[in-house]
């Protein structure tokens, strides 16, 4: 058990390292950034502001000097993200407004692309007929192809307008979800139905298979008690790193439809240049990706038992 | 009435063309035969032969572009060949076990075994959870495993290769059907393992009164295990009959072909390193005489060590033997021996933990930059897997050609003109250098090996188990191949091999590996006919086929 308790630290060891390096590589370019928040906000003649008094701006809001990426660190350490330059208020209030939409929003489409996932893949996979087989295994490549935002602005057109099924604005909560979820759900389920395709196909041609038949097995009772599981850790990889895609996503799909959310509050935070939000997002970000994938990585050696021994 | 009739069996594979038609290759055509309660009938052949695809078609599993074009298949007097995949289920499993062929991948790595033992009885609903986890304990004692009740909470990897097979056998015995169809059951496995498992299908089967369909490649097993024999070439049936009458007068030519190939079986001379295959003494002069007695390979003394889990674990522990220039010796053992450790050793493909290599007076420790390079054109290697070991982007021409590349030998022109001289050497046609691996036969991918070794003009070359996967009749040629290039380039071969009726067949002298120690070393025929050590002789005990060979009786009954 000490073996696994282990490696346990040190998978947690390393995402910690990774949350670093993701909070100083989004500090470092951020500031590389040509002009600031304070620039876009002070600098117009109207306001009347001489330079000195700008400096003295930035060292009030601490985004000057050396001292600074050790004030912000632990800040975020102790739960301090800053001020929003653009509004003010406190960073993590901001964060806080969006987050439950946001979650709603990327959580719903998580589900329903793991849904599509499987019923394109195991559908691919139950067909005899060969034809609507090369079409299903070309759904992914299809999906993964199309952008959020056309994708997104042609629902709306499609349902809303012409169709009217859906309003634009107002509507019930789940009207309001099913655009966005859909916008944000398909190119996100393509790579999980390819990876979930591939290795369902795998799987079947390894020499276990007819030996299971050989029993008296059932091709469901194959396929699902025998494939399925032999299939799932790569799915599951490929399904933690489709989180990244998860967030950036969030941010097209919420400005399309005009959600109120994380994704629109990055959206804002870089039009206005607001460096304290912008490190707030990525390493919330990161934050997420991190955990799912030491999830992921954790859930590994349950599925496969030959992966226990090198654990422990 | 016969248990199992096959009755003018023709399967076919079907491919779709480019443009949607469908293509059909036939791989088994009219074959009839008959498997009487309580016996054993070995169906042999070599790869292509429809052996497996027969077996297949009987428990209604062939792959799924496989076709069952007519015939008759009577289970008990019933034509299954009819019969939908549904009420296929009722007798798979029931009526008809299956012994694969690999064990090493035939068990689902995510389930313990005992689980996998217990689906057979749960799918044909025999008892509750209790009664089956009770009879999944019983099975595995009866298969011989240690521990059963630990052993079924085990997954397959923490089980060796003969255990793997013992669990595959409980599982094709679970519900007593009356045919076992074991296909290949112990290719997989080392010599001695085989015989055990071999032991026990034969007692089952003594037991219960299970009938077996054996299919293999090997004539030996087939000889010592069968009662009748079932001959494949090509998709058709060559000759069937008594095992022991079709063994001791083949009517068809190619089982006598078969036979004549069968290493085991074959009793030809045995080489010895007085009358080494070289003729380049004859024509040199004193010096080179001198020379050419320092034995080719000198290994002192050879120690790997590995590090497993923090503790040291010992794959070659104080290896000593030599090697005499133009000569083969053998490296025999079973696997994990460290055989192939010391060859890469040999080698300077692994470095080893202490102990020293010298090829051709020239110790290979440490030395690096223009002389390892030297030293690589003078060692060169052919690998087991003749489908894995050649570039299948390359052509023929391209592989062989580039160790010349890699050694800058020759312009262009000449590199082409010693490429075409290889080819000629290893009897392969101009027309193959431009193709591609695929388009080989194992035969014509092995001797593209082979080519590819000789180019740079070694002195020595490691034979990695260079024939085992191959044919019996392919493998006698090239067999015949490797003695010939011997004799005309005095070639030294380093011959690792688990197959000592190979070894037998080919080499000057031996040495035998266990647990990473040569127990005896010697020359081959002193190790065949007068054995020392009692790991050689339970070796030499466990080949298939020997034992009639040499004492003319029946034994493995």
């Amino acid at each position: 058990m000490s073996g696994s308790a282990r490696y346990l630290l040190s998978r947690a060891g390393q995402a910690v390292l990774v949350l670093w390096a993701a909070f100083t590589a989004g500090y470092v370019l951020l500031q590389l950034l040509p002009g600031d928040a304070i620039l876009i906000k002070f600098q117009n003649p109207e306001l009347g502001l001489s330079p000195e008094q700008i400096a003295e701006i930035r060292s009030y809001y601490g985004t000057d000097g050396p001292g600074a990426y050790l004030h912000t660190l632990l800040g975020f350490l102790r739960g301090d993200f800053g001020y929003s330059i653009d509004t003010g208020t406190p960073v993590a209030e901001r964060l806080a407004e969006g987050l439950p939409a946001t979650a709603k929003l990327a959580g719903t489409a998580f589900a329903l692309a793991v849904l599509i996932a499987v019923a394109v893949a195991f559908a691919s996979c139950h067909t005899r007929l060969s034809r609507l087989r090369g079409a299903l295994q070309a759904v992914p490549s299809l999906f993964v192809s199309v952008p959020a935002f056309w994708l997104g602005i042609v629902l709306i057109q499609v349902f809303s307008f012409r169709l009217r099924l859906v309003p634009v604005i107002g509507g019930s909560e789940v009207q309001q979800l099913l655009l966005p979820v859909l916008t944000l759900a398909v190119p996100i389920s393509a790579p999980i139905a390819q990876i979930l395709a591939r290795s369902l196909d795998q799987v079947r041609a390894q020499p276990f298979v007819p030996v299971v038949a050989a029993k008296g097995a059932s091709p469901g009772w194959i396929l699902w008690r025998h494939v399925a599981r032999n299939a799932l850790p790569p799915t599951l990889t490929v399904a933690g790193l489709t989180f990244g895609e998860l967030i950036a996503g969030s941010v097209v799909t919420e400005t399309v439809f005009g959600r109120n959310g994380v994704g629109r509050l990055t959206e804002q935070a870089v039009n206005a240049q607001d460096t304290p939000v912008l490190l707030a997002v990525v390493v919330l970000a990161a934050t997420v990706f991190v955990l799912v994938n030491l999830v992921v990585d954790l859930l590994y050696p349950v599925l496969d038992p030959r992966l226990r021994r090198a654990v422990a | 009435m016969s248990l199992l009739e096959v009755r003018d069996l023709t399967v076919s594979y079907t491919r779709r063309g480019r443009w949607g038609g469908v293509h059909a290759r036939p791989a088994v055509h009219g074959v009839s035969f008959a498997v009487e309660p309580g016996e054993v009938v070995a169906v042999v052949g070599e790869s292509g032969s429809g052996k497996t695809t027969t077996a297949q078609a009987v428990i209604g599993l062939l792959p799924p572009n496989g076709r069952l074009d007519g015939g008759q298949i009577l289970l008990g007097g019933t034509d299954i060949a009819g019969w939908s995949q549904r009420r296929l289920q009722t007798v798979r499993g029931a009526q008809i076990g299956l012994v694969p062929q690999d064990p090493a991948n035939s068990l689902n790595p995510v389930k313990p075994v005992g689980v996998q033992i217990g689906e057979a009885l749960r799918l044909h609903r025999r008892g509750d959870r209790r009664t089956i986890a009770h009879r999944v304990v019983e099975l595995l004692e009866r298969v011989g495993l240690p521990d059963p009740e630990v052993r079924a909470r085990q997954y397959p990897h923490e089980l060796s290769g003969g255990m793997r097979q013992r669990v595959l056998i409980a599982i094709a015995v679970a519900l007593e059907p009356r045919l076992i169809i074991a296909d290949e059951p112990t290719s997989a496995l080392d010599v001695t393992v085989q015989r055990r498992i071999l032991d026990l299908i034969d007692d089952l089967r003594a037991e219960s009164g299970t009938a077996v369909l054996l299919v293999t490649h090997d004539l030996g097993v087939a000889m010592d295990r069968s009662d009748r024999l079932v001959v494949m070439k090509d998709g058709r049936i060559e000759e069937r009959g008594a095992t022991r009458a079709v063994l001791g007068a083949p009517q068809a030519a190619y089982t006598a072909r078969l036979l004549r190939d069968a290493p085991a079986l074959r009793a030809p001379e045995f080489l010895s390193v007085g009358t080494a295959r070289t003729t380049a003494g004859a024509t040199a002069g004193t010096a080179a005489e001198e020379a050419s007695r320092e034995p080719a390979v000198v290994v002192r003394d050879l120690v790997k060590e590995y590090r497993a889990g923090g503790r040291p674990f010992r794959a070659v522990d104080g290896v000593s033997f030599e090697v005499p220039r133009g000569t083969t010796h053998a490296l025999v053992g079973e696997s994990g021996s460290g055989k192939t450790t010391t060859a890469r050793m040999v080698m300077r493909l692994a470095e080893p933990t202490s102990g020293s290599v010298a090829i051709g007076g020239v110790e290979t420790a440490g030395v690096r930059g223009a002389r390892l390079r030297a030293l690589r054109r003078d060692v060169q290697l052919v690998y087991q897997n003749p489908y894995g070991s050649l570039d299948p982007r390359q052509s023929v021409a391209d592989i062989v050609e580039e160790p010349l590349r890699n050694f800058g030998l020759g312009d262009r022109a000449g590199r082409r003109e010693r490429v075409r001289d290889l080819l000629d050497r290893v009897a392969l046609p101009a027309a193959v250098l431009g193709r591609r691996p695929r388009e080989l036969s194992g035969g014509q991918r092995q001797r593209v090996a082979i080519a590819r070794a000789l180019a740079p003009g070694p002195k020595v070359v490691v034979l990695d188990e260079a024939v085992s996967a191959l044919d019996v009749s392919v493998q006698a040629q090239i067999l015949d191949l490797l003695g010939e290039l011997q004799r005309d380039l005095g070639l030294t071969y380093l011959f690792i091999s688990h197959d000592l009726a190979v070894v037998r067949q080919v080499s000057h002298t031996v040495s035998v590996m266990s647990k990473g120690r040569i127990v005896e070393t010697g020359t081959t025929r002193r190790l065949f006919e007068n054995p020392g050590h009692a790991y050689t002789r339970a070796l030499l005990a466990a080949v298939p086929g020997t034992a009639h060979q040499l004492a003319g009786q029946e034994v493995g009954r």
